[in-house]
């Protein structure tokens, strides 16, 4: 049951070879035996859960299931969900139980799937390894001196480690495809505006869109099936007819353009990683995918750009934790000015912080020119390159991350180097574009390697018909991180 | 041109955190560290690109002007850090 597809536990539970209250428990259990050891997760509840589950039992009783109908999904931290505590990954957090529910995980609850637990992050998704949050870092479950990625990277821990069979993340410059890389699972950002932000904690709301994370394409396309669809809740929802993710899956890769960016294979990429590549790419071409050479030129400046836009977005939602309405309030203050000062010193960690400060001087008088225009500039030079290339090719394919998970701590204490990690991811959601990554192979001390698919706008069934194709003919995604020592 | 002191100090001030002066210098190298980074942008020739804001051409949508949220203020502030008769409190703001 721990390695089953969605697919298989769905049919397992309709012919009743096991219940939602006992593969949820089989589920609380595993999570809970292993989460000292990973600290994938944040809060579990398992009352909450396994009264959900009962009420998947009866209704799959009553013939009334859906595709996901008493399945074990486990949220992001970043997903508000009513009545359960909703930390962000944050001291500033700590206390907020939410009072309501974020449109995703409504969306999950009307398919009557099961809420598992919350799942840790780099504190309000600032992170690219998931060491940030203050309820302490995640460990890789391939390698527990390692970081899985960030900022999702307790979703992908708990899908590598087989705590639950699915989760959700979220992705502003990379957050679901990189830890879905460096933990050796599948994970899926979509079009920009395909899934409500309604209650997903804001970061940088021109960039931040949700998405699944699990073993296989398969999967994946379950859950977006649930995830999308419009809601007039968020102005940025995109107002379109619902579609199955899942009906592209088995069309022939014969013909289907591959775009390869040249820029995305020189320096800075590491040479293990090139090599799993590679090898990807050979594959595709024995599944008669046609490899076209492409050019991405203005790529290498998606770091700088990013690190303008979201810190700016970041600093204008960050405002709201004041101390007033909700979250944490420092206890001794001189007077409001004070109280806004120690409240938000206390309650964000160095990263955030940093960000905000970032983020407030871009946005500042006499700087706004210079730094923020100009990074729109940027963005659209960045966005253009991909419309030119998608004349070319179907989907774009290369590396996820330039190089396997790196050790707990190697680059905490040099923002720019882990900046860094999300140079081949961050073009996508400035662009708007879909993206996913898969896992392709092992590289140095046998960590996982993720490979980088980028489609056209609303392009989803055609990604996860490659990675599904890539999938059928390869068993990276099934591979399995053994002996995790709780 | 690197950021001074009393620049992150003014940053900090208008993003209402609170600074220590022992902070200070530790904040002051990794923001120069980042806006070096960042600098490379200026580098490039943008003279007539348009600014792009988002990542999709967005129309924006307009509703009815209709009362569509209940009453839920007892639940709301059932987080919040300090309330008093339906009021959020806060320091003394006027003496």
């Amino acid at each position: 049951m721990l390695n089953a597809s969605l697919k298989e536990l769905a049919a397992a539970l309709a012919q009743k070879k096991i219940s939602s209250a006992e593969l949820t428990k089989l589920f609380l259990d595993r999570a809970s035996r292993l989460n000292s050891a990973l600290n994938a997760f944040i809060t579990v509840e398992s009352e909450k859960s396994l009264a959900q589950a009962r009420a998947a039992d009866e209704r799959i009783a009553k013939g009334d299931a859906m595709p996901l109908t008493g399945i074990p999904v486990a949220h992001k931290d970043i997903f508000v969900t009513k009545g359960w505590r909703t930390t962000c990954g944050s001291k500033m957090l700590s206390n907020f139980v939410s009072p309501y529910d974020a449109h995703v995980i409504e969306r999950f609850n009307a398919a009557g799937a099961v809420i598992l637990g919350k799942t840790n992050m780099d504190e309000f998704a600032m992170g690219s390894s998931s060491e940030t949050s203050f309820y302490g870092p995640v460990k890789n479950p391939w390698n527990q001196e390692r970081v899985p990625g960030g900022s999702s990277g307790g979703s992908t821990a708990a899908i590598a480690a087989r705590m639950a069979p699915a989760a959700t993340g979220t992705d502003t410059g990379g957050s679901i495809r990189q830890p879905a890389a460096l933990s050796g699972v599948s994970g899926l950002k979509p079009t920009y505006g395909l899934v409500s932000r309604y209650g997903m904690i804001a970061f940088a709301s021109s960039l931040d869109q949700g998405g699944p994370i699990a073993k296989s394409a398969e999967d994946l396309a379950l859950l977006l099936n649930v995830m999308a669809g419009f809601d007039r809740r968020d102005s940025t929802s995109v107002e379109r007819a619902a579609e199955d993710y899942r009906r592209e899956l088995d069309r022939p890769l014969a013909g289907l353009r591959v775009g390869v960016p040249k820029e995305h294979f020189g320096e800075g990429l590491a040479a293990d990683v090139g090599k799993a590549i590679e090898a990807a790419l050979a594959q595709l071409d024995k599944l008669g995918a046609k490899r076209v050479s492409i050019s991405l030129p203005n790529s290498g400046l998606s770091v700088p750009a990013y690190y303008v836009i979201a810190p700016a977005e970041a600093s204008s939602n960050l405002s709201r934790f004041d101390g007033v309405r909700y979250g944490h309030r420092a206890k001794n203050y001189r007077d409001l000015a004070d109280m806004y000062f120690r409240t938000r010193a206390e309650g964000f960690g160095a990263e955030v912080r940093r960000r905000i400060l970032i983020g407030t001087y871009v946005l500042s008088h006499g700087y706004y020119d210079a730094y923020y225009l100009k990074a729109q500039k940027i963005r659209r030079l960045i966005a253009d390159d991909f419309a030119a290339a998608f004349k070319q090719c179907d989907v774009i394919v290369g590396p996820t991350a330039p190089t396997v998970a790196f050790k707990i701590g190697a680059k905490a204490a040099d923002p720019v180097q882990m900046y860094l990690n999300d140079i081949y991811t961050i073009p996508a959601n400035l662009a708007g574009l879909p993206a996913m990554s898969i896992p392709c192979g092992f590289g140095k001390d046998d960590l996982p390697v993720g490979l980088h698919i980028v489609g056209n706008y609303f392009s989803e069934a055609k990604m996860l018909n490659l990675a599904h194709q890539y999938q059928k003919a390869t068993d990276w995604h099934q591979r399995e991180p053994a002996g995790i020592r709780p | 041109m690197p950021l001074s002191s009393e620049e992150v100090r003014r940053i900090a001030e208008l993003a209402r955190i609170g600074v220590s002066d022992a902070e200070t210098r530790a904040v002051q190298v990794q923001l120069n560290d980042i806006f070096e980074m960042i600098g490379r942008m200026q580098k490039v020739d943008t003279e007539g690109v348009e600014p792009m804001s988002h990542g999709q051409d967005l129309k924006l949508r307009l509703r009815d002007d209709a009362v569509t949220e209940g009453d839920q203020r007892e639940l709301f502030q059932s987080v919040a850090p300090q309330v008093e008769a339906g009021l959020y409190l806060v320091p003394k703001v006027i003496e």
